[in-house]
């Protein structure tokens, strides 16, 4: 059991997201388009942490991700660190950052807003980082932290 | 400005505003009606509002310009459930200019995105309006000659009226004083009362009317809507309490003068429509010369 643990544990090269909060792992998974991915995908939900109660964690292997193509999570999980792994050492650590505009990836909760009736693609100015507060382009409403919802 | 389109009010900044309002005034003694010759404006209303409406087409007209667009929306393709954007694509192909209203908030700004025509709002659900404030604005400079230091109440439902919102911040940067005077379920959202408070503008809140009005260079009355209440008790006990009768501006100001975006219920007595402080009809007018100035400034007529 532990040994086969750690088989799947380790990888080679690859990516680490870490401290990911465990009721929002899939939805991370989702923004981060894995399904997608021919990659090796090591998912694990509800380990313990000290930090976020129960936790998730993603290893991918052979898969570096572009800043504005991570960054992206920080709406979900604030606190995820990224470890870049080379020949099985970490060999950078990383936090994730919330950029400035957020595209596609949250809905507006405003029900009267055009986003949502309209196939279009959602767009906010991220007007606090945290707790995050996004602002929509197109209403001008603020969709705060409770209200995120995936799209 | 030109090809520039005009979504909300913060779009234009100070000196461009008051360019608009020097636009419309050299428009109201001025009239240019060939300016606008050779030119289509479509006024497409998602949603019926008659006034806006021909508001926006005498402006066009007076100009010179001709209209097309439609006022009720169950008779175009709308109906047919064809997108906003195909619909604003494929006016963007019959004119020059797109003067649109609908009941989505946002949709004039995606509009403005889609179309290949400049876009003004004329009503976005209750998000914004903003050549409503630029003739609000236009109706003050003329009546007091000035933008700056004007001493403003603003009475009502302060808390869903987009109007006041709009206005508050367009006047922001000419130093006022607002007060504001509002039951306390309809008060000035805290908000916009941060925004004042970061601009460095005073403002006091009131829950009924008080003999202060009479420092008054501005009265901007809105109307309560009944829906607003949960409670109907509530508003029947209330909605006296925010009426203007014409014994209350005895003490005014002579330069005083009242405003209201239109239409009113009953929070202005009719008494008060033969006092000269009355201006809510002027307003009105004022509106198709701040309008001539926007509709002429995006078109890059007028610089
Ligand atoms: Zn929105």
């Amino acid at each position: 059991m532990d040994k086969s643990e750690l088989k799947v544990t380790a990888i080679k090269d690859g990516t680490v997201i870490d401290h990911i909060p465990a009721n929002d792992l899939f939805k991370v998974v989702r923004i981060l388009n894995l399904e997608n991915l021919d990659n090796q995908i090591t998912v694990g939900v509800n380990l313990d942490s000290k930090k976020l109660g129960k936790k998730g964690i993603i290893k991918i292997s052979d898969k570096f991700f572009e800043d504005n193509e991570i960054n992206k999570i920080a709406l979900l999980a604030p606190d995820a660190n990224l470890n870049i792994i080379k020949n099985y050492e970490v060999v950078e650590k990383r936090s994730v950052q919330l950029p400035d505009m957020i595209c596609g990836i949250s809905r507006c909760m405003n029900p009267k807003c055009i986003t949502n009736s309209e196939p279009m693609i959602t767009k906010f100015e991220v007007v606090s980082k945290r707790p995050v507060a996004l602002k929509c382009c197109y209403c001008e409403k603020i969709t705060d932290a409770q209200h995120i919802v995936i799209e | 400005m030109k090809n520039k389109s005009l979504i909300s009010i913060t779009d234009f900044s100070t000196d461009e505003i008051l360019r608009i309002l020097e636009i419309a005034e050299e428009f109201e003694n001025n009239p240019e009606p060939h300016l606008l010759d050779g030119k289509v404006v479509a006024t497409l209303f998602f949603e019926p509002s008659t006034r806006t409406r021909l508001s926006f087409e005498s402006a066009v007209n007076r100009l010179g310009g001709r209209v097309i667009g439609f006022s009720d929306p169950n008779v175009s393709s709308v109906s047919k459930g064809e997108t906003l954007k195909d619909t604003i694509k494929i006016v963007s192909n019959y004119c020059d200019l797109i003067v649109m209203r609908h009941p989505l908030e946002g949709s004039s700004r995606y509009a403005s995105e889609v179309a290949n025509v400049p876009v003004i709002n004329a009503g976005d659900g209750a998000n914004q309006h903003p050549t409503q404030t630029l003739l609000d604005m236009y109706s003050i400079k003329k009546t007091q000659g000035r933008l700056d230091n004007i001493n403003i109440f603003m009475v009502g439902d302060l808390k869903y009226g987009r109007t006041v919102h709009s206005l508050l911040q367009a006047m922001s940067p000419f130093n006022p004083t607002f007060h504001f005077i509002s039951h306390p379920k309809l008060k000035m959202p805290d908000e916009y009362k941060r925004y004042l408070d970061k601009k460095g503008v005073k403002y006091y809140e009131h829950e009924q009317f008080t003999n202060i009005i009479s420092e008054a260079d501005i009265i901007y009355m809105t109307r309560v809507q009944r829906e607003r209440f949960s409670d109907l008790m509530e508003y029947e006990k209330t909605k006296d309490m925010y009426v203007l009768h014409n014994y209350m501006l005895e003490n005014a100001k002579p330069t005083m003068k009242i405003l209201h975006p239109l239409p009113r219920v009953n929070e202005i007595s009719q008494d008060v429509d033969s006092n000269p402080k009355a201006y809510y009809f002027d307003q009105a007018r004022n509106g198709v010369f701040a309008r001539q100035a926007v509709i002429s400034t995006v078109l890059g007529l007028k610089k």
